[in-house]
Parts: C-alpha cells; sequence; structure tokens
C-alpha cells in the first residue's frame, strides 16, 4: 500500500507540523500533541475539550477555533490520546469558568478522559464530561461496551460551542452538549477496509462485491456482511435504522459523512438518496452537511447522522464557527 | 520457584529485570499482537504496548535504586502517559496499584507480590468493569494470581491457558464487543499481553533462582 508519509512513527507529528504552518490562527503543540485555538483562555468563556485518536480529521483539530472548540487531542492513530495531553489542554484553556471534555464512547478515549477529569480537578479546573454515543449499529446491552460515539460528535461540538461562546456557564454548555447527543443517531457502511500508517495493509478483508454494515471509525469491521448495494439501497438501509432508533418528532440536522476515500461526486449522490427517503418518512431536514468530516482514514463509505433540533438547537447550528474543518457565518 | 521454597525475598531489582525482561518480550511480540488486533480490533496493540515498555525501561534506566513498589509505580506511570487506548489506563493501573499495595518496602516475599498483583488486578476489573469471560486481560491474569502463590511457572501456565481460552469467548468490553458474534474464533490480544507479562515474571525468577 502506497502512502503519502515519511516512517509511520512520525505520522501524527508531521501532520501536526503541516497543520501549525497552514493555521497559523492555531496553537500546535507538536511535542505534546495539543491543538489550542490562538486566542485560548478566552475570558469568562468554557473552554471545550476533545480528543481521541488520530485518523478521523478533520476530527477533532479541524475544529478547533471561535464557535467550536478550545482544544483538542490527537492520540497516535486510532489510539485515544493520553491524560498528560488532556490535562494539558484543559490547562490552556481554562479561564476559571471550567472546561467539559467531550468524549466518544470508546473504553480508551473513557478511561483517559476520566484520568485526565481527576488530574484537571487536583489542579483546580472545573471540570465536566459528556459521553458521546450514538451508533445505532450496537445494540447498548450488558453485552457490548455500550454504543460507539461517530458522525454525532461533530453536532455535539458545534452546538456547545456555540454556546460557549455565547458565554453560556458550564453547566448550560454541559446540558446542550447531552441534549445532542441525545437527539442524534447514527449508522455508517464500509465499502474498503482501513489501512494504518503501522500496519500498512488493510486490518480487515473485504472483497470486491461485498459491504460491512454498521462500522465504526477505528477499521474494526461491523456487524454484518452484504452483498454490495447501490446508493439507494444503502440509504433506505442506513436511514431506516436511524429512524427505527430516533423516532424523530421534529425537524433534523442531517449529516452526510464520507470515510475518507469516498469522493463528494458519490457521497452527493448519496445524499439525494437520503434525503428521498427522509421525504418519503415524512422527515423535515433543516440543514444537510455533506463531506468527510469524521473519517477513518483511507475507509471508503460513509456515515448517516441525523439529530433532532428545536429552534434554540437550530440557532446554535446556524451560530458562525471558524475552523480549518467547519467555517461559516462570519 | 527455588525464591519461594527457601522463602527468598524479591527487591527492587528483580523488578526493574522483570519489567525489562517483559519489554523484550512486547517487542518480540510486538507483530503478534497487531496482527490479534487487526482481527477484532484496530490493530494498534502491539505497537502500542511496544511504545509504552520503552519508556518504562527509558524511565528506569534514569533511576537510581527504587524499592519494589517505586519500580512500579513508576512503570505504571509511564504506561498511562505513553500507551492511550484502554491498555494505556488498564496496564498503568495493573501497575500502579501494585506497586502502592506494596508500600515502600525494600524487598518483598514472592506471596507478598502475589497479594498485591491480585489487588492490582481487581482495581483493573473495577476500572474497566469487566470480569473474568468477556474476552479481555482478565482472563489472563485472575487465573494467573489464583495460582501465582503457589509459583511463577504456575501462574504464567495459568495466564497462557486463560488467553488461549479467550478464542471461543464473545466480547463483552472494549472495541472488540461491537463485533458481537464475529469475536468468536479470535484470541485476545489483551489476553495473549497479559500472558507475556506474567510469562516474562517466571522467566526472570527462573534466571534469579
Amino acid at each position: 500500500m502506497k502512502m503519502l508519509i515519511n516512517v509511520p512513527e512520525t505520522v501524527v507529528a508531521d501532520a501536526l507540523r503541516g497543520m501549525a504552518a497552514a493555521h497559523p490562527e492555531l496553537a500546535v503543540d507538536v511535542e505534546n500533541r495539543v491543538i489550542v485555538r490562538g486566542d485560548a483562555p478566552v475570558a469568562g468563556k468554557v473552554g471545550l475539550v476533545s480528543g481521541g485518536g488520530s485518523g478521523h480529521e478533520p476530527l477533532h483539530g479541524g475544529f478547533v477555533g471561535p464557535g467550536m472548540l478550545s482544544a483538542a487531542c490527537p492520540g497516535e492513530v486510532f489510539t485515544s490520546p493520553v491524560p498528560d495531553q488532556m490535562v494539558r489542554a484543559a490547562a490552556a484553556v481554562d479561564s476559571g469558568a471550567g472546561v467539559l471534555f467531550i468524549v466518544k464512547n470508546y473504553t480508551g478515549d473513557v478511561l483517559n478522559f476520566d484520568m485526565a477529569a481527576e488530574l484537571a480537578e487536583e489542579e483546580g479546573i472545573r471540570v465536566a464530561k459528556v459521553l458521546v454515543n450514538d451508533d445505532v449499529a450496537v445494540t447498548d446491552s450488558l453485552f457490548t461496551a455500550g454504543r460507539r460515539g461517530t458522525g454525532a460528535t461533530l453536532f455535539v461540538e458545534k452546538l456547545a460551542g456555540a454556546a460557549a461562546e455565547e458565554g453560556a456557564p458550564l453547566d448550560r454548555v454541559e446540558a446542550i452538549a447531552r441534549q445532542v447527543n441525545e437527539n442524534a443517531r447514527t449508522f455508517g457502511v464500509a465499502l474498503s477496509a482501513v489501512t494504518t500508517p503501522a500496519k500498512g495493509s488493510p486490518t480487515f478483508d473485504l472483497p470486491d462485491g461485498e459491504l460491512e454494515l454498521g462500522i465504526g471509525i477505528h477499521g474494526e469491521p461491523g456487524r454484518e456482511r452484504r452483498a454490495m448495494m447501490t446508493s439507494r439501497e444503502i440509504a433506505d438501509f442506513a436511514v431506516d435504522a436511524v429512524l427505527e432508533d430516533l423516532r424523530p418528532k421534529g425537524p433534523v440536522l442531517a449529516l452526510v459523512n464520507g470515510m475518507g476515500a469516498t469522493p463528494l461526486l458519490e457521497l452527493y449522490g448519496f445524499n439525494a438518496e437520503v434525503q428521498r427517503v427522509l421525504a418519503e418518512r415524512n422527515v423535515t431536514v433543516a440543514r444537510t452537511l455533506v463531506g468527510n468530516y469524521v473519517t477513518s482514514l483511507d475507509m471508503a463509505g460513509c456515515s448517516v447522522t441525523l439529530c433532532q433540533v428545536d429552534g434554540e438547537l437550530l440557532r446554535l447550528y446556524d451560530a458562525p464557527v471558524e475552523t480549518a474543518g467547519l467555517r461559516w457565518g462570519r | 520457584m527455588s525464591d519461594q521454597e527457601s522463602g527468598g525475598t524479591l527487591d527492587g531489582d528483580f523488578f526493574r529485570r522483570w519489567l525489562t525482561t517483559a519489554g523484550a518480550a512486547v517487542e518480540r511480540e510486538a507483530d503478534h499482537l497487531t496482527e490479534l488486533d487487526s482481527a477484532i480490533g484496530d490493530a494498534d496493540h502491539g505497537a502500542n504496548l511496544q511504545r509504552g515498555f520503552r519508556a518504562v525501561t527509558a524511565a528506569l534506566e534514569k533511576e537510581g535504586p527504587l524499592a519494589p513498589g517505586a519500580v512500579l509505580t513508576l512503570a505504571g506511570r509511564q504506561l498511562i502517559s505513553t500507551v492511550g487506548g484502554a491498555s494505556g489506563p488498564l496496564y498503568g493501573t495493573l501497575l500502579r496499584r501494585t506497586g502502592k499495595e506494596l508500600g515502600d518496602a525494600s524487598a518483598v516475599t514472592p506471596a507478598r507480590f502475589a497479594e498485591a498483583l491480585a489487588a492490582g488486578v481487581a482495581a483493573v476489573a473495577q476500572l474497566g468493569g469487566a470480569k473474568a469471560g468477556d474476552k479481555t486481560m482478565l482472563d489472563a491474569l485472575e487465573p494467573a494470581v489464583e495460582v501465582l502463590g503457589t509459583s511463577f511457572a504456575a501462574g504464567a501456565e495459568a495466564a497462557r491457558a486463560g488467553a488461549l481460552a479467550t478464542v471461543p469467548l464473545q466480547a463483552r468490553k472494549g472495541r472488540a464487543s461491537y463485533l458481537g458474534e464475529r469475536s468468536v474464533g479470535h484470541q485476545d490480544p489483551g489476553a495473549t499481553s497479559a500472558a507475556l507479562l506474567l510469562a516474562a515474571l517466571a522467566e526472570t525468577s527462573e534466571a534469579t533462582g
């Protein structure tokens, strides 16, 4: 497998150096792996810190900036960051108003953020945590580690980020984040497996003519494998899987997300099918976002996230945002 | 196990050699661990532990003589600070908690160490919310600490058998749990690396004996 890298060991650091060069408005600490908005800490503003394995770009570093995250901690590829990074990030963005940790529900992320929260509190930083667990492909039962956190992370970071930017206090920002997570569900499919730089070959074998339904964002196989389906059939399957669980009673935000290797031509075509199914199911779409936002390296495939919104949440979605990966309204 | 038969004790240097031996085993087996992890996880377990144990070795080299408890807590802290993922906090907690149990005694008996490691294993179970049978490192660690008081060789053998016994299990914790029934038929990488740690303990003890 050909990759645009030097050696696997420096992939994350190399990317951070390049990100720093492209975005002088960010403070990128390459050695300690923390990306902070350049004007942090902002007086009186709640800090939002997220993080996770690298390989999901633009998540999370690409979402640092006014109106969204205050800081992000990228771990090794598909590996959660370590508590030291999170504590450093929290200290860099805390203005005294406290910090919200936004954590995707993967065991490693949860354990490391838990440890970091304890350490940050020992340093006198007020910390709240919200867990994102939107993936309907995983049944939340005693027999799993709970639902995975995937596409809804973007909505949680955007809407809670907007609330924090307006000066909302920590408990309010936390409540918004929880509300968004509770109102959002995701389903993903893979058309190809992932190749991680460290392994250099696909993490699982997915033959031509087959697809994986219910994948996560770490190259782990999905719950079920089927013969390849058309865009129309995939949209029917994915949207129905989300709606069966979400049952929205109002308008929704729709995220049609690419997993990294699927071109926008295909994603827009897929979005047409997603909008068709939603119309057939009488679901009103308030806003739609199409693109590669929560990716899985070079995986081909897509995910659909729907998030039910009221007027207040929609207003927070529309609020200005200025980050490397998401930017509008100012 | 001449140490235990003679009532001998284990000093800080013994634990330093254990962790160095374990680090060498992780280096040797890194590709195998990653291969196991690619079947039911995300193919990074070997690389992650390698990074952690290199940091452990480097940190221990910088320190002068340390008590057994201090060696283990220092190693645990290094793992938490460098590994990431779930294995960082879990292995870090295992060593830190075991080290804290040993306190600042300059040497400990094998029986005392076995007790301390059992407390470390209990802390791992609590942190991860897992139990034996969930297809995790506990499937190797729990049977190992049950017999570790008999001999370190018995502990290593129990861990090895425990890791092999994860093959038919369905994962209920960690990333492999998301595969449901598809996790069946694969050996758990965490249980496998835990067995490596116990094998290194027996190896260090034999070399000492």
